[in-house]
């Protein structure tokens, strides 16, 4: 039981990691970055890109080398993301909705395909598997790797969550989602703002797509495609476009997926969550910490 | 006489804010009534709570004596009512025609099997449709192509089709929201006399409108509301000589402040 | 009503400026002439490859159709439209395998379940918004491909295979790949004829108010709700007959066939065709099923040339390379009596 539960909180701190992003791009410009998904599978790729060309690491100073590859594997994956919506979201900022998705859809599809053109379709193996000590707690096994990893998406999100409260642009990004055209008036710099929560969002899931690599070993250009749903659904858990939401939301769907697959085998384990998330979206589309917002006309 | 519309009591909240408190007034046959009110006032939640695009926390609409609250804005709008928007809402991309034709849209007359047979009831009824959209068209007095998407005209033009649009309905009742916004002098003098001949239709129309010129001259009753409700109702005369709607317009007098002596 | 309306006479035709190339594109013509090339080019190539080809790229195209209802008339984005084929592939499949029956007679029970699942998609998603109902629909579409994975009546990984042929009348064996072919195109135009029609009636028109407006759209006792489940609906036929002609050619299903990969292409042939447009739709279907076999290239170069298209197209030209004709007829001449109109309750 404690295994369950220290499984689900473990793939859970994943994907709320990845809901973050989703979260915070949706609460700032309404829209559900499809692609998101595939940033998360760029920054496992390009975290391989380098660990490679670094050559050989010895075992001891995996986890240096790891830290030093997450970091600068964030920042390419946030420029990245940055790039994106200068590209393909923010000429379609007065555009209906629809063609605004599209073109997600369309970046969504670039970046898989452009990463199975440059490094082949098939699966690549993480030049550094996280080895590390298996202990007993609770009647759970916890490995070393697992709590360190753990540790790393802790801090991220506690980081990010004083940049929200205390930093201007926080105070900003917080504004801006409330009321667009009032925060244009008192002199916010959106399009600035919008920016940050870009680069914040993606090096975010980039962070996540290293840790992955490096945890479970191995890499293919449709990882991100699932965990894109996956991170949706937690941030519609949570309540889209809360931070905190997001990642309760992720804590939460780690739980509920390691029950599910428990009770009805693990081959269903994606059919059970998108079964929670249909449920919350027919039964509390604003999710546990969403607030009721009334459409005015 | 059954009253076209009746309001009672009517309260909308959002969080807080009580954008509806209690108001409560109707309209009747053939009668062309304005709502006015300062901005804030809660004519346009008003019109929402009516039309079902707002769900009234309490109280009760009736349209034709029949009891609307809470139903679906569809269904309010086949039980006999139509509207249109204070931000013109138009169908962008769709032909002037087809704009109109949405609100014919409850005609019926055909099916979709008789579109993918193009039977002759088919046909007959695309004809009705096409002919009933010029009628209504010509009506308001649209001048211009007719064939072409409406984000290609004029303001003014977009302005008559959405009424084209709303009185090809055949509605009993008709809510215009602020109908004379941007348009100039002769355009509102057309409106005068299009609202009049509507009336002459046997459709009521209730208007929310900040043109005083134009409301004293056309409406035989005036509500005027302020913080959610009515405060005053009556024949333009009465309303004008209201202490309480000069005050909701100019403000109180301070007692005691020194005049400044210009008026 | 007896007063004269006094109306300018509205010139007789205004629209776009038209070039030869996008009047020969719209005119009745381009219909003809693509049907013309259909019937005509296994006398170009029919070896067996060839015709293996066009009649995947003619059941191509009708997908592309039945997603043009749901994306390109009403505006929703479903991300999941395979999930309907599969569920036509698959009934049809189960059942005239397990009752030996050719795959003309499932048809019925094809179109059971596929309005069944064109009912169950659409339930919860159709009262959601655009991001959220793209997602979702992209979560059916795989929850479709995973449960026919796992359950040992659709035949697991491997699917289904050996499924008879569509009908055997004496002489005539439809399971020649010629014959399949021109079934196939038939099919398929009567269907991409009957959207098209559908999208010029009342109810194209609702779908089309729904998409532009739907809170106008409501305001004009439009059950918006009611319209987007039709729309569901049909693309649900669409696709599930599509299935059906699927499992015809191929005589097999499997999982792998309704990856999502699949969806995106549909959808594509749809966005790049010109949404709501369904001559450019069976255009850019041909095309995006089509140039590959043509151009022989790499397919990850090929799928990430698609997506690069889809973000320049929508940047640059949203309404698709072929957009749906925003223009009619003026009126011939202006009646001088106004014609006899009901204008009170009586309509």
């Amino acid at each position: 039981m404690t295994q369950l539960i220290w499984d689900g909180l473990f793939v859970g701190s994943f994907y709320a990691l990845i809901a973050l992003g989703y979260s915070m791009v949706y609460g700032i410009i309404k829209l559900l970055n499809f692609a998101h998904g595939d940033i998360y599978m760029l920054g496992a790729f390009i975290g391989f890109a380098l660990l490679t060309s670094m050559g050989g690491i010895p075992a001891s100073l995996s986890l240096g080398a790891l830290l030093i590859v997450l970091l600068v594997s964030m920042l390419i994956t946030g420029g990245a993301g940055v790039l994106i919506e200068r590209l393909a979201y923010r000429p379609l900022r007065g555009a209906p909705r629809l063609a605004v998705l599209i073109s997600a859809v369309g970046v969504s599809f670039s970046l898989e395909y452009g990463i199975a053109a440059i490094a082949g379709p098939n699966p690549r193996a993480y030049p550094i598997r996280l080895e590390g000590g298996v202990f007993e707690v609770l009647g759970a096994r916890v490995s070393l790797p697992q709590i360190v990893l753990m540790l790393i998406a802790a801090g991220l999100m506690v980081a990010l969550n004083f940049y929200i409260q205390k930093t201007s642009t926080g105070r900003a990004m917080r504004s801006i989602a409330l009321d667009t055209n009032a925060s244009l008036l008192m002199g916010i710099n959106v399009n600035a703002v919008i920016t940050r929560t870009f680069f914040i969002g993606s090096a975010l899931a980039g962070a996540a797509g290293v840790m992955a690599g490096a945890y479970y070993g191995k890499i293919d250009f449709l990882m991100g495609f699932i965990i894109g749903l996956k991170a949706f659904t937690a941030a519609v858990i949570g309540g889209i476009g809360n931070i905190k939401g997001a990642m309760l939301g992720g804590l939460v769907l780690g739980f509920v997926e390691a029950f599910g697959s428990e009770w009805f085998g693990g081959q269903w384990r994606d059919v059970f969550s998108f079964a929670v998330l249909i449920l919350f979206l027919t039964l509390r589309p604003t999710g546990i910490l969403g607030e009721r917002v009334t459409e005015r006309m | 006489m059954t009253a076209v519309l009746e309001v009672k009591d009517l309260q909308v909240a959002f969080g807080g804010v009580r954008a509806v408190d209690g108001l409560s007034f109707s309209a009747h046959e053939r009668e062309i009534i304005a709502v006015i009110g300062p901005n804030g006032a809660g004519k346009t939640s008003a019109f929402n709570c009516i039309t079902g695009f707002y769900r009234p926390t309490s109280g009760s609409v009736r349209i034709k004596g029949l009891e609307t609250t809470g139903k679906r804005p569809a269904d309010i709008a086949a039980a006999g009512v139509t509207r249109t928007f204070q931000n013109l809402r138009l169908f962008p991309d769709l032909t002037v025609l087809d704009n109109v034709r949405a609100g014919m849209h409850l005609y019926g007359g055909q099916n979709w099997a008789d579109a993918i047979l193009h039977t002759p009831r088919f046909k007959r009824s695309e004809a009705r449709y096409t002919e009933e959209a010029h009628y209504w068209l010509d009506f308001v007095g649209f001048e211009g192509a007719r064939g072409v998407p409406v984000r290609n005209l004029s303001y003014g033009q977009q302005k008559r089709v959405e009424i084209a649009r709303a009185l090809a309905r055949k509605a009993e009742l008709l809510l215009l929201d602020e109908p004379a916004a941007g348009l100039n002098y002769s355009e509102k003098q057309q409106l005068l006399v299009l609202c009049r001949r509507i009336r002459d239709l046997g459709t009521s129309i209730v208007l929310i409108e900040h043109d005083m010129g134009l409301v004293m001259e056309l409406s035989e009753r005036i509500i005027v509301m302020n913080f959610g409700r009515e405060i005053a109702v009556g024949t333009p005369a009465e309303v004008k000589a209201n202490p309480a709607v000069i005050e909701a317009y100019l403000g109180k007098d301070d007692e005691g402040a020194q005049s400044n002596g210009d008026a | 009503m007896s007063e004269n309306i006094d109306t300018t006479l509205a010139p007789l035709r205004v629209g776009p400026p038209r070039s030869p190339i996008s009047r020969l594109l719209e005119s009745r013509l381009i219909g003809w002439v693509t049907l013309a090339a259909a019937l005509l080019a296994p006398f170009v190539s029919a070896s067996p490859y060839s015709l293996n080809v066009m009649t995947t790229a003619a059941i191509f195209v009708l997908l592309a159709s039945g997603l043009n209802i749901v994306v390109g008339y009403c505006g929703l984005l479903d991300l999941g439209y395979i999930a309907f084929m599969a569920v036509g592939a698959y009934t049809a499949g189960i059942i005239s395998k397990s009752f030996e029956l050719p795959l003309l007679f499932t048809i019925p029970a094809v179109l059971v379940m596929t309005i069944l699942a064109g009912l169950i998609i659409g339930a919860p998603t159709l009262r959601l918004r655009s991001d959220y109902l793209a997602i979702v629909t992209l979560g059916f579409g795989e929850i479709t491909r995973i449960t026919a994975n796992n359950l040992s009546v659709t035949g697991g990984p491997s699917g289904i295979f050996g499924i008879p042929g569509l009908l055997k009348i004496g002489g005539l064996d439809v399971e020649n790949p010629a014959v399949l072919y021109y079934l196939t195109v038939l099919v398929v135009s009567l269907f991409v004829l009957a959207s098209a029609r559908l999208g010029k009636s009342r109810l194209g028109r609702a779908w089309r108010f729904v998409r532009e407006d739907e809170d106008a759209a409501e305001a004009m006792g439009i059950h918006t709700y009611k319209v987007k489940l039709l729309a569901y609906i049909f693309g649900a036929i669409w696709g599930g007959l599509g299935g059906v002609l699927f499992a015809a050619h191929l005589s097999a299903v499997s999982p792998q066939s309704f990856i999502f990969l699949q969806s995106a292409l549909v959808l594509m042939a749809v966005v790049l065709g010109g949404m709501g447009n369904m001559r450019g739709v069976v255009i850019g279907a041909l095309v995006i099923s089509l140039l590959p076999e043509l151009l022989r290239d790499f397919a990850s170069n090929r799928y990430l040339a698609f997506g690069l298209l889809l973000v320049i197209v929508m940047v640059f030209r949203p309404q698709g390379f072929w957009p749906a004709r925003g223009y009619e007829r003026e009126r011939a001449t202006v009646d001088v009596d106004p014609p006899a109109v009901a204008t009170k309750q009586g309509r």
